[in-house]
């Protein structure tokens, strides 16, 4: 800790000098450690069997080989089925996509409507859609089965549509209620007696000034969700299964050589979209991170 | 002249159309406002029947099934307590409980310390503080599925860093916990910690951007160190984050699944079991649906009794503001 002494007025001298570079080298260790399985990933990705085999475990790939990638993107086995991960990487979207719409929507139109129309018992309709949030998915896994079984969507992607709209209403109204709670009441007010209805007022007033909670909201769910895996290894089967329980059944599987860097490359294509969102608007995940963990 | 008289006219009709805007709207919001009333519950009554019946109405139900001898298919025969005498009958599930307690504990201490230590050190105006908090901060946005990946290989003895550090020269240089019975459950800390730290960093670095500086300023004029700043002052202001991190960790350490999963499998054998990994083995791999039941129902009591003061005190600070 007497690396700090640095913190306040600019510090002047050896002593001080040294604990700026301790500092800092403490820092990028640390960075290190948060960096270094992705790295491996990254560069077992791409080397060959061979080079796995006789290289170590942080050396750099010595030719950059971009089968593993077109392996497991195309005729990696999951299962019997030796279609690759595209198929799974497929149903990922096909399920992200509506259901990221979807949940966003009814999140803004909650949002306006217990901070706009406030209705009596609003505030306990919300602690109840909020709550449920904190709850263990596990005391609901079973019940969803057999619904999602008596609905007839066991095993599809409708199902686990219907199951992330649902389970991330209590996020996206949450995002969206903070953030109309601060949209004076008064612009409504003026819209009111301008004529202006329920939902014209959420459409020509709300919805243009949503824009940066909206980049928070779609984000969040869309890695919430993506990144799923309970949900989708309970309630998908077989060709339905998101690219998680696709990448989770590759890596686990025993028979044959084990061919780490199609694994790994297998990984990268499950994670890239994520990681690719947090690059670009990193920003907006961490808000909603912290947005989402300030109430819970 | 002619220009005066529209204007006139202007102002004057203006003026009428004040008149009956103001005399109208309070007849017409009178019912307009009922309709919109209305119209606002119907909006959010969709997704509060949602809720009711996939959270409540669920969690009820698998309470009455708890109470149930349902083993491969739910029945609705009540049985009574069976389940539950079953279940803490089973030593599996001390297995779990004991990780949990093991895991969880260290999982929060040590995620805690790192979160605080990394706060404390990037708010000493460092250069690249951005990239560095983006790095921290990665591991959130990715599914411990893929990660565990990574991880699983990097803990495997024969080809990660046991491997790695024997191929430096040291030939006895031993790091297998992963394969280990005793010790799988460390692994699993390993990767959580790394996982969630640079969270507890990001919650901590935000409160402490919101200490007073003058306070701060003062004590150093007072001749306080730095540390001693840190230790006396402003960790005790943000003592609130204290708390939500303590929360949001012993959260997620009770939900913990897709960890065990990528990394352990539950392994070797189910000595680093967890609830999570209890209850989909019993509910959904072993037939024995009751069981699992009341070990969802254990994990629920476990997270409301985090939960619930938390938000109880919460909400009292809440009201005292």
């Amino acid at each position: 800790m007497s690396s700090l002494t640095s913190a306040l007025p600019p510090a002047e001298g050896m002593g001080p000098r040294v604990a700026r570079w301790g500092l800092y080298l403490i820092l990028l260790l640390f960075a290190a450690y948060y960096l270094l399985p992705l790295v491996v990933m990254l560069s077992t990705s791409f080397k060959s069997l061979d080079e796995i085999r006789t290289g170590s475990l942080l050396s750099l790939p010595r030719d950059i080989s971009t089968d593993a990638w077109i392996y497991a993107w195309t005729r990696a086995c999951i299962g019997a089925d030796c279609r690759g991960m595209a198929p799974y990487f497929m149903n990922s979207l096909v399920i992200v996509i509506p259901a990221v719409i979807i949940s966003t929507l009814f999140g803004a139109l909650n949002g306006y409507a217990l901070t706009k129309w406030r209705f009596r018992g609003a505030n306990v309709v919300f602690a109840m859609i909020l709550f449920g949030s904190f709850l263990p998915s596990q005391v609901m896994l079973l019940p969803m089965a057999q619904t999602l079984g008596f609905l007839g969507l066991a095993g599809s992607a409708g199902g686990l549509i219907l199951v992330h709209v649902v389970y991330g209403l209590a996020f996206t109204t949450l995002f969206f209620r903070n953030y109309y709670v601060s949209i004076p009441d008064d612009l409504v007010k003026a819209a009111t007696i301008d004529g202006a209805g329920f939902f014209q007022i959420f459409t020509k007033i709300m919805v243009p000034l949503s824009l940066p909670i909206m980049v928070v909201t779609i984000i969040w769910q869309f890695t919430q969700i993506w990144n799923d895996f309970l949900f989708g290894a309970s309630f998908a089967a077989g060709g339905a299964q998101p690219v998680t329980v696709a990448l989770n059944n590759l890596v686990n599987t025993t028979t044959g050589v084990k061919q780490y860097n199609v694994d790994m490359a297998a990984a990268m294509i499950a994670g890239l979209p994520t990681l690719v969102v947090y690059a670009l608007a990193g920003k907006y995940f961490i808000r909603g991170l912290t947005a989402g963990s300030v109430k819970g | 002249m002619t220009l005066q008289t529209p204007s006139y006219k202007a102002a004057a009709i203006s003026a009428q159309n004040n008149q009956t805007q103001t005399e109208a709207p309070p007849a017409r919001s009178n019912f307009g406002e009922l309709v919109q009333r209305h119209l606002s519950k119907l909006v959010v009554a969709p997704s509060f029947a949602a809720i009711l019946v996939f959270v409540y109405g669920f969690i009820l139900w698998t309470v009455y099934i708890s109470f149930t001898n349902s083993r491969m298919l739910p029945s609705y025969e009540l049985v009574g307590m069976d389940a539950y005498t079953k279940l803490w009958k089973i030593e599996r599930w001390y297995v779990a409980i004991e990780n949990l307690l093991i895991f969880g504990g260290l999982f929060i201490g040590v995620s805690l310390a790192i979160g605080i230590v990394l706060a404390v050190m990037l708010d000493q105006r460092i250069r690249g503080e951005g990239v560095l908090r983006t790095i921290y901060l990665y591991p959130m946005a990715l599914s411990f599925i893929v990660t565990g990946t990574a991880w699983k290989w990097i803990l495997n003895p024969s080809i990660g860093i046991q491997e790695f550090v024997r191929d430096l020269g040291f030939p006895t240089f031993t790091f297998d916990w992963i394969v280990q019975q005793d010790t799988a459950i460390y692994t699993l800390v390993i990767a959580a910690v790394w996982q969630s730290s640079g969270f507890v960093m990001a919650l901590f670095l935000a409160a402490l951007r919101g200490v007073d500086q003058e306070i701060i300023k003062a004590a150093y004029l007072d001749g306080a160190s730095l540390p001693r700043i840190y230790w006396g002052i402003v960790l005790p202001s943000v003592r609130p984050v204290f708390m939500s991190a303590f929360v949001i960790l012993a959260h997620l350490a009770v939900k913990s699944y897709d960890l065990v999963v990528a990394l352990t499998g539950g392994g070797p054998g189910y000595a680093s079991d967890l609830p999570a990994t209890f209850m989909y083995e019993m509910t959904f791999r072993r037939n024995q649906i009751s069981i699992g039941s009341a070990s969802a129902m254990m994990m629920l009591a476990t997270v409301v009794a985090i939960i619930v003061p938390y938000l109880y005190s919460e909400l009292k600070g809440g009201k005292r503001v």
